[in-house]
């Protein structure tokens, strides 16, 4: 279950905006300009289950997220969604992943405070016994010169 | 028949006689004869597996999936408290403070020990660089990299974490540290053949049960070790998953 995000919650001056999410759910996001720099030398890793629903988190997910274990675990993976990322990145995602394959790619990412924080994403269908149970996902540093392509081009896909 | 055990041409000099040890104390607990083979380098140890040489592995987590998937081991046990961490240093005179502002055609000293190399070159990334980028020394030694950083013929050096902090203090005083990575998640692991694979339980309780007896302790200490814990097949697949997202 993904809930709307609260005033209360967020750092500083935000905007708000409703977003639809995949399995039809509406969520009003409420997001500032505040990036958080990506730390060096730690992987963010998820395990979702075939729907997209987070089954596990490390502690640095938990971290960079700013939400809490218990938050996450069986939340749809959207609730990091970025109203900026545009939803051809992720249809591009499911539609590579759902094959089978491999998908990467730089990822903005929204924080429960409502602010930000760039990776550099890959998602790898678990496959156990020829059948997909799960996907994981890890998250690294990215290169800042990609993060500055992306912000120009991503716009340009909506 | 003797079967074939092999560890991880990584491992620590210091504990070549500890691993003799550990083969010995396996071979009677087990009642199995087992030969430890060594091999110098990881070249020839994956040889010896493509051949179905190994029965049982002190693997890199580079090579587990490998090991898994084409040639059907299971996990038995890792070390507690142990896992694959990775350094990027440099000279303490260079001034660079952030890998960011690393610059393409840097010599990178590195070992041949696959996994930390994989890791190096991902906390690299940030500073867009990656193996076309940059030109890789391989040495034998976590030592020597540390040297030819000192001598200034390698710009950059990727350690294991553990062999970086095993230097000497006079060594390390000449190296600055860029990044410490803290995956927390990668770790070699003991595993099983297929011609052993009916005895999987067996040796997993004797392993993890080591540490409860005088004799046992002593030997993992030998090995650096203070106890085994159980790795069970999904703990391994998401090693093996994780290894994959990190191998692109």
């Amino acid at each position: 279950m993904i809930y709307d995000m609260k005033p209360e919650d967020i750092a500083g001056d935000y905007q708000e905006i409703i977003l639809n999410l995949f399995g039809n759910i509406t969520r009003k996001i409420l997001y500032t300009q505040i990036e958080t720099p990506y730390p060096d030398g730690k992987l963010i890793v998820s395990t979702t289950d075939p729907s997209g629903v987070i089954t596990q988190v490390n502690q640095a997910f938990v971290e960079m997220s700013g939400y809490t274990k218990d938050e996450l675990i069986n939340t749809p993976h959207s609730i990091l969604r970025h109203p900026d990322m545009p939803p051809a990145a992720f249809k591009d995602l499911w539609d590579t992943v759902q094959k089978g394959s491999k998908w990467q790619g730089l990822v903005k990412n929204l924080r429960k405070d409502g602010g930000y924080y760039w990776v550099k994403a890959t998602v790898i269908p678990n496959i156990r016994n020829g059948q997909v149970t799960g996907y994981t996902s890890v998250r690294r540093k990215p290169s800042r010169t990609k993060v500055e392509e992306c912000i120009k081009l991503y716009p340009t896909l909506f | 028949m003797s079967h074939l055990f092999t560890i991880s041409p990584d491992f620590s000099p210091d504990h070549i006689s500890g691993w003799y040890i550990f083969n010995t104390w396996l071979q009677k607990q087990t009642g199995e004869a087992i030969h430890l083979q060594m091999y110098d380098n990881f070249k020839s140890q994956r040889e010896a597996i493509k051949n179905d040489s190994i029965d049982l592995i002190y693997a890199n987590p580079f090579d587990a999936a490998m090991l898994v998937r084409e040639k059907g081991f299971l996990p038995l046990v890792k070390p507690v408290g142990i896992s694959d961490e990775a350094i990027i240093a440099v000279n303490a005179k260079n001034t660079i403070e952030d890998v960011a502002y690393l610059s393409p055609g840097i010599r990178v000293a590195v070992t041949e020990d696959p996994d930390v190399h994989l890791m190096g070159m991902i906390m690299l990334e940030p500073g867009d660089l990656d193996a076309n980028t940059v030109e890789t020394h391989i040495y034998d030694t976590y030592v020597l990299v540390a040297k030819h950083l000192l001598r200034g013929d390698a710009d950059v050096g990727i350690f294991l974490a553990e062999a970086y902090d095993d230097l000497s203090n006079m060594i390390k005083s000449q190296l600055k540290v860029l990044v410490r990575s803290q995956i927390s998640i990668i770790h070699h692991s003991l595993m099983i053949g297929p011609k052993l694979a009916g005895k999987r339980n067996e040796f997993q309780s004797l392993l993890i049960d080591m540490s409860n007896d005088a004799k046992g302790k002593d030997v993992l200490e030998g090995l650096g070790f203070e106890a085994w814990i159980g790795v069970e097949d999904e703990e391994m697949e998401f090693m093996i998953d994780l290894m994959d997202t990190l191998n692109t």
